[in-house]
């Protein structure tokens, strides 16, 4: 099917996209749900908020300058409810399957904005430990949702897609881990999204005092010629002492555009390892942001991306360091292929009394085609005179020098390529401890390279 | 019958510059063969015809694998004919572990030989690779560490020989391997090659200085001397080299200029 072209004016433009979003949808939408007051006033508040605050303005704000969202069908990207009839098989073994260790803590899954699924493990729910829907964690925990859902990592009136998102939230998944629980088995969740239209789904992670836990989300949908868009909030809570490792992978399908604000809060000595792998959509905008609260705190984020087609990726990250003595290290490795585009903007900020920070960012980009294009931006900003704050941004691409020792080794050019190109993500690869994460980051390569093997435009080394 | 690599009248060069002018040496499996002369004579480039590096380009003469032209064979088809080139320069392939590399290169050459093959299992490639590091004196903990990446001269060139020792060739080729060595290196690297070569492989070592000679004696030495092979002879001729060096070349065929 033909894509329609549609040409907007300069005053259209500039007026910012036309929603079909409206506050009586977002009582509508609250009522459906049955929810308590607190949450229909917290909604209503939002809507305020989003009809107050300005679209980003691509031609003017710098974290959109160089990502225009403006040509998406905002008109069309109406929020969907439920469909009668959708269970769990409808989401593709793929998805469901375990991605680390052989048992899962629990499985919440959405199909849509209807939940399939809020299994949980006998003895996670034995130790106190809560895995299931938000809607359910709204009405059963409700104290709890309350005190942490967009109160303090990702708040409502940040920007006009948080403020979307709060107010117009469709689903979403609560993960609680009370004090001083060490959970072995990881929970899994899912959020499948067959259908075109709007789904804003929320992850709500609260990992409480001491207790430790590993956890893996995935967002996936067919590919579909009707444009899907999805405007997400991520909230990790990570609480003193604690330890959260978090596994997000996003494998949306080729006509999705994806909005997601996650952030992190990491307590006094409290640790995060954060994977983030962003391999599918036409469009994403992701704000990673950890938050660094307490003293002695350790987070690192090991990104990845692989582009191709007309994919755009815009993933931005912010280290905040608002305590002395903790520790972030962010990378990030992209490979593009055909016209695709990345940008990815980094920050670390250094509060004054934060001394003795260790911050490290760094974005590599391996280009597979002349037509594909990156933009690496990092960006420093400390405060405090005691630190320690290192960054790096590079693009690279395949040699010919390496291919042919390699060659000269019998193995075939293909071959050869597919190795550099699975030697560049080897350090993200060091840094996921879960081997099925990493078979599945090697799985994109093989399945985004299928066509291209063998004919990799070269730059030739120079020669000594 | 062993296998037979042969150079025929080869006339090859880069960018147009000629640099081999009617090259011709035959190389039989079982057979040591030393090639030696002063930087700039073309022993390097030679080296890169024969692997089939693109950048080079061949003029006239042939490369004859088994009595076959091997000129318009990709690298990796010549590899699998049996034919190794242990480089002077390997490149670092950071990220790729010398373990995944080696059983990426055998499964090549097993399927190329049979392409019903399924590969070596990772237990039965382990044992060989372990094997074979042991045979020559290496760390088992090299196999987990990135090709070429951050290794030493010494390291770099014992990894050569490592995947020389899995792919057993029939005919390697050993560019100035002991060049960038201390004399410590060059003895480990050669007892190495001394445990490689016999009747199952013949052995082209191209260097500059006899002193690997003493560790890998050969059969047969060549003088290569602008783009050609000015005199060959026996184990006498390498020792005549190391007393009198190049100048009577220098003297008989004019000094090379050769580009910076």
């Amino acid at each position: 099917m033909a894509r329609r072209v549609v040409r907007r004016s300069k005053e259209a433009l500039a007026a910012g996209p036309q929603v079909p979003y409206s506050r009586a949808e977002v009582e509508a939408l609250s009522a459906q749900k049955g929810e308590p007051a607190w949450m229909a006033e917290k909604r209503l508040a939002a809507w305020d908020a989003f009809e107050a605050l300005p679209w980003p303005d691509p031609t003017r704000d710098e974290p959109w300058r160089r990502t225009d969202y403006r040509h998406m069908r905002w008109h069309e990207a109406t929020p969907r409810r439920s469909v009668n009839g959708v269970v769990l098989d409808d989401i593709p073994e793929f998805h469901r399957a375990p991605l680390i260790g052989e048992t899962q803590g629990g499985m919440v899954a959405q199909v849509g904005d209807a939940t399939v699924s809020r299994d949980i493990a006998g003895e996670l729910a034995k130790a106190g430990v809560i895995f299931t829907d938000l809607d359910t964690a709204v009405r059963e925990h409700g104290d709890l949702v309350r005190e942490h859902f967009m109160t303090r990592a990702v708040l409502p009136d940040e920007d006009k897609f948080t403020a979307l998102h709060a107010a117009l939230w469709t689903h979403g998944v609560f993960l609680y881990v009370p004090r001083g629980v060490q959970v072995a088995l990881p929970p899994h969740s899912v959020m499948w999204a067959p259908l075109p239209g709007a789904t804003l789904g929320h992850v709500l992670v609260v990992v409480d005092e001491g207790a430790e836990v590993t956890y893996l989300h995935e967002y996936a949908s067919p590919d579909v010629s009707e444009q899907a868009l999805y405007v997400g909030a991520t909230e990790l809570i990570v609480k003193d002492n604690a330890g959260l490792k978090f596994v997000s992978l996003q494998e949306w399908g080729n006509n999705t555009y994806g909005f997601t604000h996650q952030r992190a809060r990491v307590g006094r000595d409290a640790r995060l390892d954060w994977v983030v792998g962003a391999t599918g959509g036409h469009f994403t905008k992701d704000v990673l942001e950890i938050e660094l609260d307490g003293r002695g705190s350790w987070t690192r984020m090991s990104g990845y991306y692989f582009a191709e087609k007309n994919q755009f990726f815009d993933l931005d990250t912010h280290q905040s360091h608002n305590a002395p003595n903790a520790t972030s290290d962010v990378l990030f490795k992209g490979a593009l292929k055909d016209a695709s585009r990345t940008v990815w903007q980094g920050m670390i900020v250094v509060q004054p009394d934060a001394q003795k920070t260790d911050g490290f960012q760094a974005n590599r980009n391996l280009m597979l085609s002349k037509t594909a294009r990156a933009d690496s931006i990092p960006g420093l900003e400390i405060k405090a005179n005691d630190v320690r704050c290192t960054h790096a941004a590079a693009l690279s691409r395949i040699e010919e020098e390496p291919v042919f020792y390699l060659m000269a080794r019998g193995v075939s050019r293909a071959m050869a390529e597919r190795l550099l190109i699975e030697g560049f993500f080897m350090p993200i690869l060091d840094r996921i401890p879960f081997e099925r994460v990493r078979e599945r980051l090697l799985g994109t390569i093989d399945k985004k390279m299928e066509d291209l093997i063998g004919t990799v435009e070269f730059r030739r080394s120079p020669r000594t | 019958m062993g296998a037979v690599l042969e150079i025929c009248d080869l006339h090859a060069g880069v960018n147009g510059t000629p640099i081999l002018k009617g090259v011709n040496l035959t190389v039989r499996q079982g057979e040591v063969h030393a090639l030696m002369g002063p930087n700039g004579s073309g022993k390097s480039t030679l080296s890169f015809v024969l692997t089939g590096h693109p950048v080079y380009e061949v003029a006239s003469g042939d490369i004859l694998f088994n009595g076959e032209s091997i000129l318009d064979l990709e690298p990796d088809e010549r590899s699998h004919l049996g034919l190794f080139m242990a480089f002077q320069y390997p490149v670092s392939i950071p990220g790729v572990t010398v373990a995944n590399f080696l059983r990426t290169a055998l499964n090549a050459h097993r399927k190329a030989k049979d392409p019903s093959d399924k590969g070596v299992s990772i237990p039965e490639f382990r044992r060989l690779m372990l094997d074979r590091m042991k045979f020559l004196q290496m760390d088992p903990s090299f196999a987990g560490r990135y090709l070429n990446d951050g290794f030493s001269g010494g390291e770099k060139k014992r990894a050569e020989i490592l995947q020389m020792a899995v792919l057993q060739p029939k005919i390697a080729v050993m560019d100035e391997t002991d060049s960038g060595l201390d004399i410590d290196a060059v003895r480990i690297v050669a007892e190495g090659v001394n445990k490689l070569v016999g009747p199952e492989m013949g052995v082209l070592v191209i260097t500059h200085y006899q002193r690997i000679l003493n560790y890998i004696p050969p059969q047969f030495v060549h003088v290569m001397y602008d783009g050609r092979i000015v005199e060959s002879g026996g184990p006498e001729l390498a020792l005549k080299l190391e007393d009198e060096g190049y100048a009577p070349y220098e003297e008989k065929y004019g000094k090379v200029v050769t580009a910076p």
